[in-house]
């Protein structure tokens, strides 16, 4: 294998690995807060225990977190020099701004951790979240704008190789960073509502009809119901963009290699590279010029007019289906549950509904493994669309491959592990047994 | 001042945070399996598990600061070091990993497992070895450039006397600014016992702190004779810094104002790593790399700067409120509040 495949490998595993926690740890605390602000104003301590016991399980997630956050940071620098020369130049701010948010973010969970019974007022307690939820918001905000300057670059020029008139503030704001930062906040927001409720509806399907659960799942599938709906409208308007700035990406989603107005938006399908026909596939005239251009017959741009070399590979089509399919799911599961709640309420905890809010739960971060895999693989040949390509980019260093499979070994280990200290902190202290030591009341249902 | 200066005294300063809260926590891990190991272990454990469970997080971003601040500032960095320091870096990064996420298994999770404590403490030792190998790079010799091709030889830094002196003086520093540290968190903790322990260990480890900065001292003056005498011309950083340290032994044997020692500590370290540094200068990495022609554009080093003031606002008073409640809380220390 050549240092460059190596180099995709090793940034491609271990970014795959980061974003579970990283996700994880933008959208938990924001659920905590709920959560806790929720057992505030109704004088219901079963609320503050589920904050409680999210933070406890959060702690481990949020470290492995901080470890693998470390691990990128330097490994694009070791794999990458290249890449990170240039974004040194150029795009340095807003990762200058990221360690400060994180910085932020850490000083206060750990605050907020070990302070739990020691304020008079419980809203003090509360308060110390903000700084969280806003940290580890900022900090997938600043490191966000980064993505978003590769696959929009600006705020310099590039004249015999020395790169010049750069603007900081312009390179970090540019086109694609509105749509990109908030498509990642809110679905990393809408798979943490829906982890969340995928546990509750885990407990219940294994018997455990307690009200304290039946509080769980309604706020986590409610708050997964609205956090799908903002994400797909986000999703909605990052389709716009592609249609706009990079039309080749959207175009090597959909398989769409001629420009046409109106343009169908393609499900599934097989197809046949030599002839660039399609088979098998779903077509819905004209929805996609309706998803571009918010009109059903505009025209879309088609891969022909782009160089055969500058397409993106193919199979992308799959990881957007994918990740759209994911989305509708999400949103149909939840708005079902949320109708049977309020309306037929004896059906609330029927064992199909709990199943697919059970796998609601993993599917929604495979979306967030597709919607960024996708990302990435469409942006390629390019690491910095229109300037620097991957292969001009990675190391040469000989000794690459051994570290990919040190790393690939880490990542397993703290994978098996991390789950399994999750698994046994939930196993080994039932919720029931901690509602009691606390003298928390509770009911069978 | 010129952007530069500021650029590089900025990360300087956090390296330094980042030497002194890393130092605490890897000492700290080493001498609680000492402690295990030797059957005084307990107490210790509890005063060094109440004082880094809210802490270690924070101790890592200092060290992401600085290495994500560094490429910001001198982009050439990355590609020089990027390219070289492939393994070494790899192996830092592995290890800080296994310590980091153990440690919150173990504390969060809470398995009591041998193998945990064994990990934390030996991680606590390698990493500083591994580190501090960066800064023997620095010095030159270990890289070389042919075309645009970057080699690193391993061989070199692994056969150089300078290089292992650099490694044992960061494991004694370590050592030394760690039981310092735990001394005065002890005795503000009112645990006698531990204290006595801690105190003792302190002074074990203050002459080889000076043996292994005399050590590096000569082995620097072989390995880069230029940067030895920039250094002389510097000397009186040198001096203060002994001067510091001789208060803090005095402090230690005397008994006396644990706080002010480490306080000493903290100075003596300062004044030594701001005289190294600054005599370090102009070069990154010698001879290749110099501040002024490896920096970013002016605008994307005002940018930074104005970032970092914005930066300092918020983390000054957060920090603060972090070592009111934890570290300078009476009732926290003491342990009555968990």
């Amino acid at each position: 294998m050549d240092t460059v495949l190596i180099s995709r490998m090793m940034i491609g595993i271990t970014l795959g690995f980061h974003i579970i926690f990283a996700t994880l740890g933008v959208g938990i605390p924001f659920m905590i807060l709920l959560a806790e602000w929720f057992g505030m104003i109704r004088k219901d301590p079963q609320y503050s225990l589920l904050a409680r016991r999210w933070a406890r399980g959060y702690s481990i997630t949020v470290a492995v977190g901080v470890v693998t956050g470390t691990i990128i940071g330097l490994q694009l620098s070791l794999f990458f020099p290249g890449f990170m020369r240039i974004a040194g130049h150029v795009i340095s701010l807003p990762l200058f701004l990221e360690t400060f948010a994180f910085f932020f973010e850490a000083i206060f969970l750990g605050i907020y951790l070990y302070t739990w019974d020691r304020f008079k007022k419980p809203v003090t307690h509360l308060l110390l979240l903000f700084p969280v939820v806003i940290g580890s918001g900022l900090s997938a905000f600043f490191i966000t704008t980064v993505n978003a300057f590769m696959n929009t670059p600006q705020g310099f020029t590039i004249r015999n190789g020395v790169i010049l008139e750069i603007d900081p503030l312009k390179s970090m704001f540019n086109p694609a960073t509105p749509t990109e930062t908030t498509h990642v906040i809110a679905s990393a927001y809408m798979t943490c509502a829906a982890v969340l409720a995928a546990i509750s509806a885990f407990y219940i399907l294994r018997g455990k009809r307690i009200d304290y659960y039946r509080k769980a799942l309604r706020l986590t599938a409610g708050t997964t119901f609205v956090l799908t709906l903002a994400t797909s409208i986000i999703g909605d308007l990052s389709g716009k963009f592609l249609a706009n700035q990079q039309p080749e990406k959207l175009a090597a989603a959909e398989w769409l290699f001629h420009s046409e107005s109106p343009a169908d938006l393609l499900i599934g399908g097989v197809l046949d590279p030599v002839t660039q026909q399609v088979k098998y596939g779903i077509k819905i005239p004209g929805l996609l010029s309706f998803l571009a251009h918010d009109d059903f017959h505009s025209k879309v741009i088609g891969l022909n007019e782009f160089p055969r070399d500058l397409w993106p590979p193919l199979f992308v089509h799959y990881l957007f289906d994918l990740m759209v399919s994911v989305g509708i799911f999400s949103a149909a599961v939840t708005a079902f549950f949320v109708c049977i709640r309020y309306l037929i309420s004896r059906l609330e905890w029927n064992r199909w509904l709990l199943r697919a809010l059970l796998i609601n739960g993993p599917l929604s971060m495979l979306a967030i493994e597709f919607g960024w895999t996708y990302a990435e693989i469409g942006r390629q040949p390019w690491i910095l669309r229109g300037y620097m390509k991957v292969a001009e980019a990675a190391t040469t260093s000989p000794q690459a491959g051994s570290m990919l499979v040190v790393f690939c070994a880490l990542y397993l280990v703290l994978g098996i592990l991390s789950s399994y200290i999750l698994m046994r902190m939930a196993s080994s202290n039932p919720v029931e047994n901690e509602m009691e030591k606390r003298g928390v009341k509770w009911n069978a249902i | 001042m010129p952007y530069e200066l500021i650029g590089i005294s900025v990360l300087w300063i956090f390296l330094y945070g980042y030497v002194i809260t890393a130092s605490i926590d890897f000492g700290a891990g080493f001498f609680s399996y000492y402690g295990k190991m030797t059957g005084k272990g307990e107490m210790i454990h509890a005063v060094i598990s109440r004082y880094l469970s809210p802490v270690w997080e924070v101790t890592n971003v200092f060290l992401v600061f600085f290495f994500v601040g560094i490429v910001g500032f001198f982009p050439e960095t990355a590609y020089y070091y990027g390219t070289a320091l492939m393994v070494p870096a790899s192996i830092a990064l592995l290890l800080l990993a296994i310590r980091g996420s153990f440690y919150a298994f173990s504390h969060y999770g809470n398995p009591k497992s041998h193998i945990y404590h064994l990990l934390y403490g030996a991680t606590g030792l390698l990493i500083p070895a591994a580190l501090s190998t960066v800064l023997t790079i620095s010095e030159g010799g270990y890289i070389s450039k042919l075309g645009n091709t970057i080699t690193f030889h391993a061989g070199a830094l692994f056969a150089s006397p300078y290089s292992w002196s650099v490694v044992c003086l960061a494991l004694v520093s370590v050592m030394f600014i760690s039981a310092t540290f735990l001394t005065y968190y002890a005795n503000k903790a009112n645990d006698r016992q531990a204290e006595e322990i801690l105190r003792t260990w302190a002074l074990f480890w203050s002459l080889p702190t000076i043996f292994a900065s005399i050590l590096t001292f000569m082995a620097l003056y072989v390995q880069n004779p230029e940067h030895f005498s920039r250094m002389m011309n510097n000397s009186w950083w040198f001096i203060l810094s002994l001067a510091f340290f001789l208060n803090v032994v005095r402090l230690l044997i005397l008994k006396r104002s644990y706080g002010f020692g480490f306080v000493s500590v903290m100075l003596q370290f300062f004044t030594a790593f701001w005289g190294y540094g600054a005599s370090h200068l102009p070069y990154l990495l010698y001879p290749y790399l110099v501040i002024q022609s490896s920096m970013t554009s002016p605008k994307m080093a005002l940018a930074l700067i104005w970032a970092f003031i914005g930066g300092l606002c918020l983390f000054i008073p957060s920090i603060t409120l972090l070592l009111r409640l934890f570290l300078f809380n009476a009732n926290y220390r003491k342990g009555v509040i968990k």
